[in-house]
């Protein structure tokens, strides 16, 4: 049994999905799929701990030998990414029947259970692979599904399906990109193994193909973390889908495309191509700094709080792409412990908005007014969020920008260090302009008999804002695995 | 387990149990923790403790020290004063608030480390905006915002300070910063932030606007706590890491003379107050920049008499605004018939604030002036003496004098509550034994000793050895001369008429100048500010228009990508645009690059 146990985190839930189609009734399907996500989270905590102990581990799919099979291969980074992936994933299934008790139509939730595991699967099936065709096969599975899963937003919203409708174009783009990328190294390799295409990768005399691949690539995969100015589709996508949808995609989806940009630069292509011989560290910073203020300024225009706590994952992105084009281990720590404390901050953030949707019907700014005296554990809840989002210290966010601005300051690009700092400020503003409203301002009226979340909507928001705080103080766990990720990225010996 | 934990913890997680009592045992609970806090830190012997490792960074969470001691120590006595004071109100946020507020500047003074030192920085500036934001008026919470804002400024510069000192020189311990030779203009940028971020809280002239601007908006017992905190920590960061930075002498000599003026205008008493403040800062940040032993004593001691006959002065002046309602020069007069006991009180601190003989600001103040002449800055003494007949003028006699006699103005109240009359009488009572007996309660504690080498913080078994005596007939003759002729200055100025009456009215300072942008006219017009954006609206839509012209022409290009997509996918489009854009871009990069 232990011996499959690379492969468990997909077959289980991949299995699931079409079970909770059968048995259609939302309860057991509830049930089914509860059960399939914790056992998720357990698999993959054995699985990080095996790779801490015993390094990478490898699993040949169906006895064929890579590179002529399928092959999983898990190393730090992987192990990393897939327990967050499915941490948030089991959490914030726990966080959901009663949400979506009031978003989505009964008749449609067995309909959820099913998307939200094959979505699932397929993020933890692309941090999971070692082939780069079956990347691109999980990939459109987690995409496809999140359509699905957006697209539900319609009993709320007609809106929804049109943002899922945008979602599916540009997801369809970015990976089709991607897939012609990926074909064309296969026409210059001759392998899809990931492993084996590096070291057959003739990348000393750039050849135009694969600088062409590249171009595709880093478009596609750019396009699928919604880095600026590729990231039109995420604020509708996450303001008009149903809260745990938003809250669980916000959290994994655009986390595990940067991790597939981590891989293609640092384990196929190398960073000495990527950073020296092409300009792209260049280009991912100065794309991610002018995301970063352009999307931080949005989001202190917007009324609707979804919608700015979208804007503000297009910024998050931008600093975690930014500590990637440092190419430093410090920078790419900074990027991977960032990954981390927002997928935690922002998930966060987003069930205690879903608590918001369900009491008040709305997550409209105005609406939010006096909140903080009706919803207080809630609200409180938010603002430690906030915080986080900030850089506040003693939060995990002040534990990333740290990282980058050290890194920022190691190259001697203090410029970008003060950039950083001025952006925090932009961060402090839009969360600030909600806690006015929500304590400053009196409740409205028709919100008089509005009362706190329930206990079973409140302990999963603030699994993940406690966790925020606590790798925030204790950062050995999280900032120790992302530094040795980072230093296995460079092919450092530790 | 309580051996372990910083000095200050106890009230930082005791005020969290604050909101779940009520009543009496809230204001028992609320006395308790500082004097539970005190007992605690007089328990933990000297040496660094707490060392913790954040993200392979060592810190030193508490660092006990003759100087951290000293300022803890006065901090915990300010911290139970000022509750005492404030046991009436029945407001939790604003006890949660000052609690914290106070538990955070205590762990700042024990801070080990910069970092940490940053931590509990920025505690202090987030806890006690709540104590100008809890007199819930309009004015009150722009003040506090403008305060917030000034004060997490101090804290992102602090932080960048300290970035780039780690990165130069791989270190985060919080000691001195500035060099040997104290010139600031040859230390690196790092030690320059953090020497702006320090100047801030302290109030450094430009820089001091937050303080006349905040203190007098806070609610009656809020203004207690916040001036016996903030500027005190600055002026504890300052002596620990910039004494004997040169310029620091001439910012200080500025800092007590320039309220003056001001002071002398004002009609608000809790504002004249504040800039009165603003002018005994001056006085400490002098003996920091002097950097001798015995000027660096002065420093701690005028920090510690200050915060107990400030704290005086304003637990007198609050309880004038909690009877009568208001702290208008021009409105008040006579109270002394209502408040007998108030009226005592505001004087003894008036005495000690102006420096009389036998009270607790002459034996800290002549310290700082003896240093200065021993090191024979002429020009600087003179400078103080000015400034210390000033302080007679707008402190010693005008609070007194406008508040409590002057004309009557007719206010009949009730004497201050018990509470404020015991906070008060026990700050009286020491700011009378301190003046009495300094050496026992004050010279024996200083921190600093001259080892030959240089000035160094002394060890708890060394004696301080302070061969210093206030009371000869040389010091008392001249100060009572100062004083005597300040005093007749000012009898002769009011009986002539010359002094400047008691108007209201809105004195300009230089907080004009950031404040000034965001103002209308008087006549109900936009501020240059609002000017500015529409101005900035007319050119984007201008603009906008252009652009939307320009594309139009294109448009047929873009319609060939998605002639299928409705209407509803404009923004489809532009995404569609930009990747191709995107990609062009890359592929152009990459050929050029190879």
């Amino acid at each position: 049994m232990l011996a499959h146990l690379p492969v468990l985190p997909i077959i289980v839930p991949l299995l699931a999905a079409p079970l909770c189609v059968l048995l259609r009734q939302r309860r057991l399907a509830l049930a089914l799929a509860l059960t399939v996500c914790w056992a998720t989270f357990a698999m993959t905590l054995m699985l990080l701990g095996r790779v801490l102990a015993e390094g990478t581990q490898t699993y040949v799919l169906g006895g064929w030998v890579a590179p002529w099979g399928i092959e999983y291969r898990i190393d730090t980074l992987s192990a990393f990414v897939l327990l967050i992936v499915s941490g948030i994933g089991a959490t914030v299934l726990t966080y959901a029947p009663l949400s979506i008790e009031r978003e989505i139509r009964r008749d449609q939730h067995y309909l959820f259970y099913t998307a939200y595991l094959l979505c699932l699967t397929g993020l933890l099936g692309i941090v999971i692979t070692g082939d780069l065709f079956n990347l691109f096969v999980f990939l459109e599975i987690s995409s496809l599904s999140s359509y699905a899963l957006i697209s539900l937003g319609a009993q709320q919203t007609r809106k929804a399906l049109t943002a899922a409708f945008q979602y599916l174009v540009m997801g369809t783009i970015g990976a089709t990109f991607i897939l012609i990328g990926i074909g064309l190294m296969y026409q210059m390799t001759g392998t899809l193994n990931m492993a084996d295409m590096a070291a057959r990768l003739n990348t000393s005399d750039g050849p135009r193909t694969v600088l062409v691949a590249f171009a595709f690539l880093t478009v596609g995969i750019s396009l699928k973390m919604a880095l600026f100015p590729l990231h039109s589709w995420l604020p509708g996508a996450y303001t008009f889908a149903p809260s745990v949808v938003t809250a669980f995609l916000a959290a994994t989806s655009t986390k595990v495309s940067i991790y597939v940009l981590l891989r293609f630069i640092f384990t196929i292509f190398k960073p000495s191509f990527a950073f020296e011989v092409l300009p792209l560290d260049v280009e991912l910073m100065v794309l991610s700094l002018v995301g970063i203020f352009v999307a931080s300024t949005v989001a202190i225009f917007q009324t609707n709080i979804k919608r700015m706590l979208a804007y503000s994952s297009i910024a998050q992105v931008g600093y975690m792409v930014l500590g990637i084009s440092f190419a430093s281990v410090t920078g790419l720590t900074a990027g991977i412990v960032h990954l981390m404390n927002h997928a935690l901050i922002k998930g966060g953030l987003f069930l205690a908005m879903g608590c918001f949707a369900l009491r008040l019907g709305s997550t409209e700014l105005a609406d939010m007014r006096g909140v903080g005296r009706r919803m207080p554990i809630t609200m409180f809840a938010w603002v430690l969020g906030g915080l986080g989002l900030i850089g506040v210290p003693l939060t995990a966010g002040f534990v990333s920008k740290w990282y980058l601005i050290t890194a920022a300051l190691e190259q001697g690009w203090w410029q970008v260090a003060a950039l950083l700092l001025i952006s925090s400020l932009l961060a402090a503003i839009y969360v600030w302009r909600v806690v006015e409203v929500a304590y400053f301002q009196s409740p409205a009226e028709e919100h008089a008999a509005v009362q706190e979340a329930p206990t079973l909507m409140l302990i999963p928001t603030y699994a993940l804002i406690g966790a925020s705080i606590v790798f925030g103080l204790w950062t050995s766990v999280s900032a120790g695995v992302a530094h040795e990720a980072a230093q296995r990225l460079l092919e450092m010996t530790p | 387990m309580i051996a372990s934990l910083p000095p200050g913890m106890i009230l930082l997680i005791g005020s969290l149990l604050l909101p779940l009592l009520r009543g009496r045992i809230q204001a028992a609970w609320l006395l308790l923790l500082p004097a539970l806090s005190l007992l605690h830190l007089v328990s933990l012997p000297q040496g660094n403790t707490g060392e913790w490792s954040l993200f392979s960074y060592q810190l030193t969470l508490v660092r006990i020290d003759s100087l951290s001691q000293i300022f803890g120590f006065v901090f915990h006595l300010a911290a139970f004063l000022s509750a005492l004071y404030a046991l009436h109100v029945r407001d939790t946020t604003q006890h949660v608030a000052a609690m914290i507020y106070a538990g955070s500047a205590m762990g700042a003074v024990f801070a080990g480390d910069l970092l940490t030192l940053f931590v509990y920085w920025e505690i202090t500036a987030v806890s006690s905006v709540f104590l100008i934001w809890s007199s819930r008026t309009e004015s009150a919470y722009h003040a506090g915002m403008r305060y917030l804002v000034i004060q997490v400024g101090s804290g992102v510069l602090l932080l960048s300070g300290i970035l780039l000192h780690f990165h130069e020189t791989g270190s985060l311990v919080f000691n001195r910063l500035i060099g040997s030779d104290g010139q600031l203009l040859s230390a690196s940028p790092a030690v320059f932030l953090i020497f702006l971020a320090f100047g801030i809280k302290c109030a450094f002239p430009l820089l001091h606007n937050w303080l006349q601007d905040g203190y007098p908006q806070a609610t009656v017992t809020g203004t207690v706590f916040l001036s016996a905190f903030t500027t005190k920590l600055a002026v504890y960061a300052l002596a620990r890491g910039f004494a004997g930075t040169h310029l620091l002498i001439w910012i200080g000599l500025l800092m007590t003379l320039f309220p003056i003026f001001f002071a002398v205008i004002e009609n608000d008493l809790r504002r004249v107050l504040a800039y009165s403040l603003n002018n005994q800062l001056g006085f400490m940040v002098v003996g920091i920049g002097v950097g001798t032993a015995m000027s660096l004593n002065g420093t701690a001691a005028h920090a510690f008499a200050h915060i107990l006959y400030k704290g005086l002065l304003f637990m007198s002046m609050g309880a004038v605004l909690y009877r009568t309602g208001t702290i208008k020069a021009s409105e008040l007069g006579g109270l002394y018939k209502s408040m007998p006991f108030t009226t005592v009180f505001c004087m003894i601190g008036a005495a000690s604030i102006s420096a009389f003989p036998l009270f607790s600001g002459f034996v800290s103040k002549s310290l700082i002036l003896s240093a200065v002449a021993d090191n024979h800055q002429l020009v600087i003494w003179l400078g103080l003496l000015v400034a210390s007949a000033g302080v007679m003028e707008h402190s010693g006699i005008k609070i007194p004098y406008f508040a409590f006699f002057a004309h009557d103005a007719g206010i009949r109240c009730k004497e201050a509550p018990w509470n404020m009359l015991l906070a008060m009488g026990i700050t009286a009572a020491l700011c009378v034994l301190i003046g009495c007996l300094p050496q026992a309660l004050l010279y024996d504690w200083l921190p600093f000793i001259d080892t030959g080498t240089g000035v160094q913080v002394r060890a708890a078994s060394v004696t301080p050895e302070l061969n210093f005596q206030p009371y000869t007939s040389h010091h008392v003759v001249t100060q009572l001369q100062l004083l005597l002729f300040a005093t007749m200055a000012f009898a002769i100025l009011v009986r002539s008429g010359i002094y400047p009456p008691e108007i209201r009215s809105v004195n300009l300072d230089s907080d004009w100048f950031y404040r000034r942008p965001f103002l209308g006219t008087p006549n109900g017009g936009p501020s240059p500010v609002e000017r500015l954006s529409t101005w900035a609206q007319t050119l984007r839509q201008k603009t906008d228009t252009h652009v939307l012209t320009r594309l139009r022409q294109t448009e047929h290009l873009v319609r060939g990508f998605c002639s299928a997509c409705g209407r509803q996918t404009n923004s489809i489009r532009a995404m569609v645009v930009w990747v191709s854009v995107l990609l062009t871009a890359y592929l152009l990069f990459y050929y050029l690059y190879v």
